[in-house]
């Protein structure tokens, strides 16, 4: 278990190097440079002279410098684009902000997630099931800025129960959580639902139920170990991708966090900042999944994370 | 009654019959697939048999006949052109959400076949030759997976719209295939995971090893013996990737990356009509509620059908039926 577990944590550097390289290598082919974007045209031998400053004039000077900067010191360079700021200190301040939303938003998706999910599978057919089914179908059927638009509309203004946007305490959190929350939510039931109707047909649920258990003890202690083992592999990516940040909830309800610089860094051709967000994020998909695999082999003995390692 | 409640014996007498029925029975048997399969149809065609009229630049209905009503208009029955009520510029919004319902359901289309077609390739050659070939495509699947998607859309997008467009002498033609490309191309890397491990459990399986034995080449055994028993979870997979590509596309248009006005989508017309709507002072609402409305049933639709075609497809999901 622990080898495996070193063993992948050694995989780790190499991975990410490649995941570097080949951001690199998508952020370079692409035509476009990150400077003289504003609306005055930047002289040609300024812009030179700017593309020399941030090692940026060819692709060898780049990887001359940038790479060994981010493994000695761990310092992705400056921003392109907010040129007084470093990458590490954009996502120094903004990380915080989305990973403190992303877990609020991702514990809600779980708990009610799982909580419809098995309600629903449990009462298989029935009324709940078809409600909270298709409420489920349609929260992954709606655009996501849609949502929050609307809980904006709904919940501030008139009603005025939250605030408007910002970011500050915790009743600036529950509407941007809430939008967060839906999709996952949606899959989280979903998944649950089928893995639960699987469970609750076994043997072993029939035994528990025949030597007199209760039927929540039998859902509660017995199924929902096994039901949640998809949901659990879903987390994984899910965590990596709220953590980050989510565009859409953060124009919507104007949220400092880092999933606007994903796109921005994209669009202003930033290419230290991309770096440094897309590493950001596959640091973030690696741990979580490991931790992933290693929740799995504690929740259900039976899997062993070693074989599929060694395969 | 509930699973917990049935008799012990319940799954002895309810248990999956053997398929004696063909498949093409089942999918008219079941009540679910039909329904959104009519639904689909409604939409799609009432898209289509409408494009005469609202391609047009004289007509009421046509998408980009600027100021042929009176700018935002509530949907009324005096005109046809009202129905669904005038947007900013004075178009029907009728005609500007029938025309983007078939830009969107063209893009989720154009980028499912795309990604099947991708997917589907790659995954029958790593599982079936296996060792380096497909130790490189599965990590490079995996890698593909580490990257934020929008990073490839975007980056796509920017590398190839204008040598298209020099190309296809048509910039909102080469606005619509690359956008439809960039979805396609970011959206296979599930499939492909899926169709490998389909192909490695299959070739495990005698007939493989016979066919090979009979001297059959490897292009038919591909052909005639392994993509029929992929087809299943092939269009199952397929079906769930054309909602998420009409999603993702209205995603781009929030963004302002999506089609270029004036050609509409769903998602561009719901991103336009966001602020309209949610106007304090004057709501107006038809702009955001048609187009999303048509969007959600479409892709509440073709959800629908996914799942239903997966229970058909799946036995396991069959047994769970009990």
């Amino acid at each position: 278990m622990i080898r495996v577990i070193a063993f992948r944590l050694l995989q780790f550097p190499l991975v990410l190097a490649v995941i570097y390289l080949t951001t690199f290598m998508l952020v370079w082919v692409v035509p476009g440079s990150p400077f003289g974007r504003t609306e005055r045209k930047l002289d040609p031998i300024a812009e030179q002279a700017m593309k020399e400053r941030f090692h940026a004039d060819s692709w060898k000077s780049f990887l001359a410098y940038y790479p060994i900067q981010v493994i000695t010191k761990g310092d992705f360079g400056r921003s392109m684009q907010y040129q007084e700021w470093s990458v590490a200190d954009i996502i120094k301040v903004s990380l915080p902000v989305s990973v403190t939303l992303g877990i609020f938003a991702l514990t809600i998706g779980t708990i009610f997630g799982v909580m419809i999910g098995t309600l629903a599978a449990v009462n298989r057919g029935g009324l709940f099931d078809w409600l909270s089914l298709t409420i489920a179908l349609i929260g992954i059927s709606i655009p996501s800025f849609v949502i929050a638009a609307l809980l904006l509309a709904t919940f501030t203004g008139r009603l005025g129960l939250f605030p408007i946007g910002g970011w500050g305490g915790f009743r600036e959190m529950v509407l941007p959580a809430l939008a967060l929350s839906l999709a996952p939510l949606a899959y989280i039931a979903r998944l649950t639902r089928v893995s639960m109707l699987d469970v609750l047909g076994s043997d072993f649920v029939r035994t528990a139920r025949a030597k007199g258990l209760s039927r929540f003890t039998v859902i509660w202690k017995h199924c929902l170990r096994n039901a949640c083992l998809p949901v659990l592999s879903y987390l994984g990516p899910a965590a990596a991708a709220t953590f980050v940040g989510s565009f859409v909830v953060e124009t919507v309800f104007s949220i400092p966090g880092l999933g606007q610089h994903f796109v921005n860094s994209v669009k202003n051709r930033d290419q230290t900042l991309i770096l440094g967000t897309v590493m950001i994020y596959s640091v973030f998909l690696l741990t979580f999944n490991l931790l992933v695999d290693i929740a799995y082999s504690f929740i259900d003995p039976r899997i062993d994370i070693t074989a599929k390692a060694s395969s | 009654m509930t699973v917990l409640d049935q008799p012990i014996l319940a799954d002895a007498v309810q248990a999956p019959p053997d398929t004696p029925d063909g498949l093409f029975t089942r999918i008219r048997r079941s009540r679910r697939i039909r329904f959104s399969f009519a639904v689909l149809m409604l939409i799609l065609l009432s898209s289509l048999l409408t494009m005469p009229l609202t391609l047009r630049s004289d007509h009421p209905w046509g998408y980009n006949n600027q100021y042929a009503l009176p700018v935002r208009v509530g949907p009324s029955f005096s005109a046809s052109a009202l129905w669904c009520g005038s947007d900013t510029l004075g178009r029907s919004l009728i005609g500007r959400c029938l025309l983007g319902g078939a830009a969107s359901l063209a893009i989720g289309l154009a980028a499912a076949v795309i990604s099947v077609t991708l997917g589907v390739a790659v995954g029958l050659v790593a599982g079936y030759r296996g060792g380096w070939i497909d130790a490189l495509l599965m990590r490079s699947v995996d890698i593909l997976y580490g990257l934020p998607y929008l990073l490839l859309v975007i980056l796509f997008k920017i590398a190839f719209e204008k040598p298209l467009s020099l190309l296809v002498r048509s910039e909102s033609a080469a606005n619509f295939i690359v956008l439809f490309t960039a979805i396609g191309i970011v959206s296979w890397l599930t499939m492909a995971r899926v169709v490998r491990g389909q192909v490695l459990f299959l070739r495990s399986l005698p007939f493989i090893e016979a066919c090979k034995a009979t001297g059959l080449g490897q292009w038919r055994i591909f052909t005639r013996h392994l993509l029929p028993n992929l087809v299943g979870p092939i269009v199952v997979y397929a079906t769930l990737i054309v909602p998420s590509a009409i999603l993702q596309e209205s995603f781009l248009s929030f963004l302002g990356i999506g089609i270029q006005p004036p050609l509409p989508t769903w998602g561009s017309l719901a991103a336009d009509g966001l602020s309209p709507a949610l106007n304090p002072i004057v709501s107006h609402w038809w702009m955001l509620v048609f187009p999303c409305a048509l969007l959600a049933v479409t892709l509440l639709a073709l959800n629908f059908l996914g799942d239903g075609l997966r229970d058909l497809f799946d036995p396991k999901a069959e047994a769970a039926k009990i």
